[in-house]
């Protein structure tokens, strides 16, 4: 299993801040957005931009990068901090 | 990363205590303000990543302390519920030289505001919204 959390405006669209997904499910983070836009119209909608944010394991990475068991991805609009 | 507020002067304290070396210490202090994109903003609630806005700060004083001829680096950022006027964020740097410590806290602000997991939550007048980035 691996956790995706959402964060900001983001899981405030989704409604959603975490959920748990099997290892098997996503090879990397650009096939997890692919299976996470299909849940719902909702989902589609929200997913379906280019302003997004991504890290694995609290480090930033792009769309390619793998996710294996155990990971922690979180999936967030851009930042704005400062 | 802190719910409460910090003290300017205690942590210009912290970065010149003992330290004879350095000749500049260049602080920057972000703070809530009264008007953004054109509306009225009453308070703020900031989110953040525990654990990832942690680790991108510590990144990014280290890298900073590689990329620029300094000596210490202070970053405190707080996150929750903030009113108008409020400080947000410290960036202190100490150096030798002035030029070193403008360069680097000015790079590290750059740097916090794309790369630091943090989101902001405006209540104006017409409701609330989210910062975009």
């Amino acid at each position: 299993m691996f956790k995706v959390l959402f964060f900001g405006q983001l899981a405030d669209m989704l409604d959603c801040r975490n959920l748990s997904m099997p290892a098997s499910s996503a090879a990397n983070v650009y096939d997890l957005l692919d299976i996470l836009r299909e849940r719902d119209p909702k989902w589609s909608k929200a997913l379906n931009t280019e302003q997004l944010m991504m890290a694995v394991n609290h480090t930033l990475v792009t769309p390619e990068h793998p996710i294996v068991d155990g990971d922690e991805v979180a999936i967030f609009p851009p930042v704005t901090g400062g | 990363m802190q719910t409460a507020d910090f003290d300017v002067h205690l942590l210009y304290q912290s970065l010149v205590e003992a330290n004879s070396a350095d000749g500049a210490v260049v602080t920057f202090v972000g703070r809530v303000r009264e008007f953004n994109q054109g509306q009225q903003i009453a308070d703020m609630f900031l989110e953040h990543y525990p654990g990832m806005t942690e680790k991108a700060l510590h990144e990014l004083a280290q890298q900073a302390q590689k990329q620029f001829t300094i000596n210490r680096v202070s970053i405190v950022h707080r996150v929750g519920h903030l009113r108008l006027s409020d400080q947000i964020v410290f960036v202190g740097v100490t150096s030798a030289h002035r030029q070193d410590a403008f360069a680097a806290c000015m790079w590290l602000m750059d740097e916090l505001k794309s790369r630091a997991p943090f989101w902001k939550k405006e209540s104006t007048t017409q409701g609330t919204r989210w910062v975009s980035g």
